[in-house]
């Protein structure tokens, strides 16, 4: 079984952790700029090692809403990957989708933006797997998602508890996007521990 | 002045009247508030996980697992003078966030959470007053050691109290 812990993964394998989710984010952009037909530009994501109490503060507070999309990975690796938007930005993504007949000032979601959103979490997180497919050559199949509006906190609870299994702290790519305004968006992927070793192998790194 | 202690995810605060505690954001976690009815000393727990045993890699941190965190909830308690015959108990949280089909027990984590808790508190004999678990929303909780309540907020859904 496995000899890695998250900490040492972190330590020896920082920078391709990171390309891994520049990589992904940089594809899932794509996607999202295509469907949006306008141009969408993104930060350096970065990446960051956090316990589990300051994982909320990064996003603005436990009690931040956001709007997660969740879903699980099965294939060559396994685990399950976490998409959040803050509920603005959310709200701003889902009326370009459906071409201005959102409700931007609206703080509550309609069933059709709703189902808007969990179209485009579909096709972000998609776009991001499927990049990391490519990237090691493993065969990745996300499971169809599912989504949630609710506090940060609570829609954290869920990686954190896989990651708990193994320790106390959560590893996050943050990926911070923006066409005319400033969406904050996060990754997080959650490999098992033992999917580690297969991605890092399939790198050709020795693990 | 009364202040509000802040508990993190898998953590755990003991608090003396007339403060509260407060835990934000419970999702599959489970908030365990317990209290002296006697000398009114409370704390509130945040535990993740149900069993400690069923994980084995150097594991540190008793406040992420149902069984540890209720053991040092009470000992940290009892340094403050309560005492584990006048102890009561309320829960919150355990919610199921997303509804994913044929996904393994993680997902189911909430349930087994405030299972697990509920099989601790029968343990140590310590009755449950008062419980807001399951379904599939977040919830904040503050306790007030002083009167027991034990104040919800989910995401609208407003407030309540048990």
């Amino acid at each position: 079984m496995s000899d890695l812990t998250l900490e040492q993964v972190t330590e020896n394998y920082f920078d391709v952790l990171k390309e891994i989710g520049n990589i992904g984010a940089g594809n899932a952009m794509t996607a999202l700029s295509q469907m949006l037909g306008t141009k969408v530009d993104m930060h350096v994501p970065q990446v960051q090692l956090l316990d589990f109490g300051e994982v909320g503060e990064v996003m603005g507070g436990e009690e931040q809403i956001m709007v997660g999309v969740f879903l699980g990975v099965e294939g060559d690796i396994t685990g399950s990957m976490l998409f959040l938007v803050e509920q603005k930005s959310a709200k701003h993504l889902i009326d370009k989708v459906m071409m201005g007949m959102g409700n931007p000032e609206v703080e509550e979601f309609t069933e059709m933006e709703l189902s808007a959103m969990q179209e485009i979490g579909n096709i972000i997180t998609g776009a991001y797997l499927n990049s990391l497919s490519t990237l090691t050559n493993l065969c990745i199949y996300p499971s169809p998602p599912a989504l949630t509006v609710d506090m940060a906190g609570a829609i954290l609870s869920v990686p954190a508890v896989e990651f708990g299994i193994y320790g106390d702290k959560i590893l996050m790519i943050q990926s911070q996007f923006f066409d005319e305004m400033e969406i904050d968006g996060y990754f997080i992927l959650v490999p098992d521990i033992d999917s580690y070793q297969k991605i890092l192998g399939a790198l050709g790194l020795p693990v | 002045m009364s202040e509000i202690i802040k508990v993190g995810m898998a953590d755990l605060k003991t608090c003396l009247p007339p403060n509260g505690v407060t835990t934000l954001g419970l999702g599959s976690c489970v908030g365990i508030a317990l209290r002296d009815t006697g000398n009114k000393v409370g704390g509130l727990a945040h535990i993740m996980l149900p069993d400690s045993k069923a994980v084995n890699t150097g594991q540190s941190n008793p406040a992420k697992f149902a069984d540890t965190g209720i053991d040092e909830l009470i000992r940290q308690m009892e340094a403050l003078g309560a005492n584990r015959r006048r102890l009561v108990a309320k829960i919150a949280g355990g919610a199921m966030m997303f509804a994913l089909q044929g996904k393994s027990t993680t997902m189911q984590v909430g349930d087994r959470n405030v299972e697990a808790v509920k099989k601790k508190l029968a343990e140590l004999k310590i009755p449950l007053l008062a419980e807001d678990t399951g379904l599939n929303f977040g919830r904040t909780v503050i306790f007030y050691p002083e009167t027991g309540d034990y104040v919800i907020k989910a995401v609208g859904k407003g407030e309540k109290k048990i």
